[in-house]
């Protein structure tokens, strides 16, 4: 037997033993687990998976051991991934900083603030937040204006950053900073990262159309930064923020495989809502449901084709650029459609008089409008295709 | 299922891009309207088409098929699409051609199927009969008479009728009220007594007929099958009338993207490339997506016609999905491709004029998007019930 597949039979037979069966199942939103200075566990079994995890080394087992990773090859860990999968292994925890930070970290962090850094995370002891949003600077980032003034062994920091999600729980925070005011606006930005605890830092959580939420406010009033804690080069941020936002993707397509999905199927909730024999009305809202389930399919069926030209070694670059548009608008318009044909019972605000699940889509539809705005707002998504895709000129 | 095409069936459609790019582009088309023939096709196009297999591409090795699967149909109504080229392909082989090997017996395809497939022979379906398509609507009466039937009504609109060596004519062979039931298919040569054939000149120029039956009288052999079992033929054979046509509909819709976005990079107006305004890019960007996940639906719906372990209601949902969404996306498009073309949008210049024609005329043919999507929701609907 060769080395790998000898890795691959002690990895079955650990994880086999080592992985509670209560771990082995899709997790509910409730029951993430989220490394931080105090890990808040559910229940008994997700603090041994998480124990015995970090332990190993696998919470960021591709990392090279010096920084407490397991140091495995990309061909080990792709033995490690494929095996935690075949035991649908749920993460042992969920860390920003290791699926985002870590990798810029490793690229471009000096060896100090690999070691200060990374270890932490890798022992899951450390709970990140991002700070790249701003009040002002949505979706044109680059305009974002919370300075970092360079105050000789320090920099000193004043602004806001918003949209931080968990920014109430989080330890640190990686954040794009203005260090140079004079520069062109992608030019003068930099990548730091700050102690949530430092003086002159202020959390405010946000409350969205659809309740309580966990995006927060920052705020910064002269803030010390040690300048030690600069990632990369001085005004050379951007270059940084753009490959966060790469690891981004490839995290949230992880997270995606985790989670369960909170998905309604619209058609079986026709039938239960709508009465029978419909009238004129409601048998336009049917056609109008079964047209958005039908859109929903041929999504449905674009992402399988996208999975198979990739497995095929096509370009699915031009694909890959319509997906968030047309998942985020679908699900907007299912929203739309499901209120319509539920009438009063998608209108419920508190429990009592509704069911989990309708009040579940009342909450559904109000967070479906922050879909099309975060993460590339639909117009930006728009834009790109017709830029990078189509080739269509810029304005002179 | 498999969303896209293996490599028989892409060198396939390089042959008929090239084939069709050469010998029928749309300027052809334009010619076939401007100087026109009774058949709305070019006979020796369609006797070199027969040439290269096309009509044995959906029949097994057995009766003188290629036994290639439907989605070989595929790449070849894609290119019918992007070059407008007109042909009996869809009306003689995958409608009839189908129903003959599915519900006819082994005299009948001996005497029409090989005939069919060598291009000798061309058959038509006769099955409308109103100006919207729903075959539950049928209610032409095929009533027995001696050991045959005697058959009266008027069938709206029949493709390629004019001109067709005989016809596939659904009736009812009992209660004539709107349903599935006592559906037949009688064999009836164009010669028949009683039968007369009215050119239908519809916005495409192609060819479509209206067929008269005045107490038509058949023998025992006409009928297809056992009487009133023709549905579940006809509903496959349709399916695959209906994925082709999307097929057809989605080679026009990429073809009049390419030439709408061409033009959009290269119309300057206000001294700028109109395709420089946002308006206009997010249009552009928002027809990408539609015409992206038609392409899907129809890949799957090609694929539904061969995939053997599919239950038929899938078969019928992914059959009208693929309708649906090519048909939407193509009157979007197209539409789109006018608007966007300004001033020489609607002029006849253009060839946008062509492929808007044709694809109404698709978009009708064989059930409209409002069609499909009421058989998909009572398809979904049903199975939400049970």
């Amino acid at each position: 037997m060769n080395a790998i597949d000898q890795f691959r039979e002690q990895t079955r037979a650990w994880l086999e033993a080592n992985c509670p069966p209560s771990q082995r199942k899709a997790i509910p939103e409730g029951e993430l687990v989220w490394g931080a200075s105090e890990v808040e566990f559910p229940n008994a079994d997700a603090q041994l998976w998480f124990e015995r995890m970090r332990d190993k080394g696998w919470f960021c087992p591709d990392w090279p051991a010096e920084y407490g990773g397991a140091g495995l090859s990309p061909e080990y860990n792709a033995v490690l991934e494929s095996e935690l999968r075949r035991l649908k292994c749920r993460p042992p925890q969920i860390n920003l900083g290791i699926w985002m930070l870590g990798p810029v970290l490793l690229e471009f962090g000096s060896e100090e603030q690999k070691k200060d850094l990374l270890t932490p995370m890798t022992r899951g002891e450390v709970r990140w937040c991002q700070g790249f949003s701003e009040p002002n600077a949505g979706s044109d980032l680059a305009s974002l204006k919370t300075c970092a003034r360079d105050a000789g062994d320090h920099f000193v920091v004043d602004g806001s950053k918003i949209w931080t999600s968990y920014g109430d729980k989080s330890d640190w925070m990686y954040a794009l900073v203005r260090t140079d005011p004079t520069a062109s606006k992608h030019a003068g930005i930099s990548l730091i990262v700050l102690d949530m605890k430092s003086p002159g830092v202020s959390v405010a959580p946000i409350d969205l159309i659809s309740g309580k939420s966990a995006f927060c406010q920052v705020f910064f009033d002269g803030v010390k930064v040690p300048k030690s804690q600069l990632i990369g080069p001085l005004h050379g941020g951007w270059n940084l923020a753009k490959r966060l936002l790469q690891h981004e993707r490839k995290a949230m397509s992880k997270f995606g495989e985790f989670s369960l999905p909170t998905h309604f199927h619209l058609l079986p909730l026709v039938s239960q809502y709508l009465p029978e024999p419909a009238g004129h009305s409601e048998s336009a809202l049917v056609a109008r449901a079964v047209a958005s389930a039908m859109n929903e399919h041929s999504y449905n069926l674009t992402v399988q084709r996208m999975g198979e030209e990739a497995r095929t070694g096509q370009d699915v670059s031009g694909l890959m650029s319509i997906m968030k548009l047309v998942h985020t608008e679908q699900e907007r318009d299912k929203f739309e459609v499901l209120l319509d044909v539920m009438g009063y019972r998608a209108l419920g605000w508190d429990k009592g008089a509704f069911s989990p699940q309708e009040l579940a889509i009342t909450r559904g539809w109000l967070n479906s409008f922050a879909l099309t705005i975060s993460g590339g707002a639909s117009e930006i998504q728009l834009n790109v295709i017709a830029k990078r895709v189509l080739g269509l000129p810029d304005v002179k | 299922m498999n969303l896209l095409y293996n490599d028989d069936q892409r060198l396939l459609a390089d042959s008929a891009r090239e084939f069709l790019a050469a010998r029928s582009p749309a300027s052809r088309q334009r010619a076939l309207r401007d100087e026109p023939q009774a058949n709305g096709f070019d006979t020796r196009l369609w006797q070199d088409a027969v040439a290269l297999g096309w009509s044995a591409i959906p029949f097994p090795e057995n009766l003188g098929g290629l036994d290639f699967g439907c989605m070989g149909l595929g790449p070849i109504f894609e290119s019918i699409g992007c070059n407008l080229s007109a042909s009996p392909l869809l009306s003689s082989v995958v409608l009839s051609g189908s129903l003959l090997h599915l519900q006819g017996n082994a005299q009948q395809q001996d005497c029409w199927l090989s005939a069919t497939i060598s291009g000798e022979r061309r058959l038509a379906l006769a099955l409308d009969e109103h100006p919207r398509h729903n075959p539950a609507r049928i209610s032409l009466q095929a009533v027995p008479n001696g050991d045959g039937y005697s058959l009266t009504g008027d069938k709206y609109c029949v493709i390629d009728g004019v001109g067709a060596d005989g016809y596939l004519v659904a009736a009812r062979t009992g209660d004539t009220s709107p349903s599935q039931a006592h559906m037949s298919l009688f064999l009836i040569p164009a010669d028949a007594p009683g039968l007369t054939v009215i050119a239908l000149p519809l916005i495409d120029s192609r060819n479509h007929a209206r067929l008269q039956l005045e107490q038509v009288q058949v023998g025992p052999q006409a009928l297809l099958g056992e009487a009133g079992s023709a549905m579940p033929a006809l509903d496959i054979a349709l399916d695959r009338g209906r994925v082709c046509l999307a097929a057809e509909m989605l080679g026009m819709s990429e073809k009049l993207f390419a030439m709408t976005l061409d033009y959009l990079k290269t119309r300057v107006q206000f001294e700028v490339a109109i395709g420089s305004f946002q308006s206009l890019q997010h249009r552009a960007a928002q027809l990408y997506v539609d015409l992206a996940l038609a392409r899907s639906a129809v890949m799957a719906g090609l694929a539904a016609l061969d995939d053997t372990r599919l239950s038929e209601v899938e078969r019928q949902r992914l059959a009208s999905l693929a309708k649906w969404k090519a048909g939407q996306t193509a009157i979007k498009v197209v539409n789109e491709a006018v608007q966007m073309h300004g001033g020489i949008g609607v002029t006849d210049e253009l060839d946008v004029g062509l492929y808007l024609k044709r694809i109404r005329v698709a978009q009708a043919s064989l059930g409209d998007a409002d069609y499909h999507c009421e058989r998909y929701g009572a398809l979904e609907l049903a199975h939400a019930h049970a």
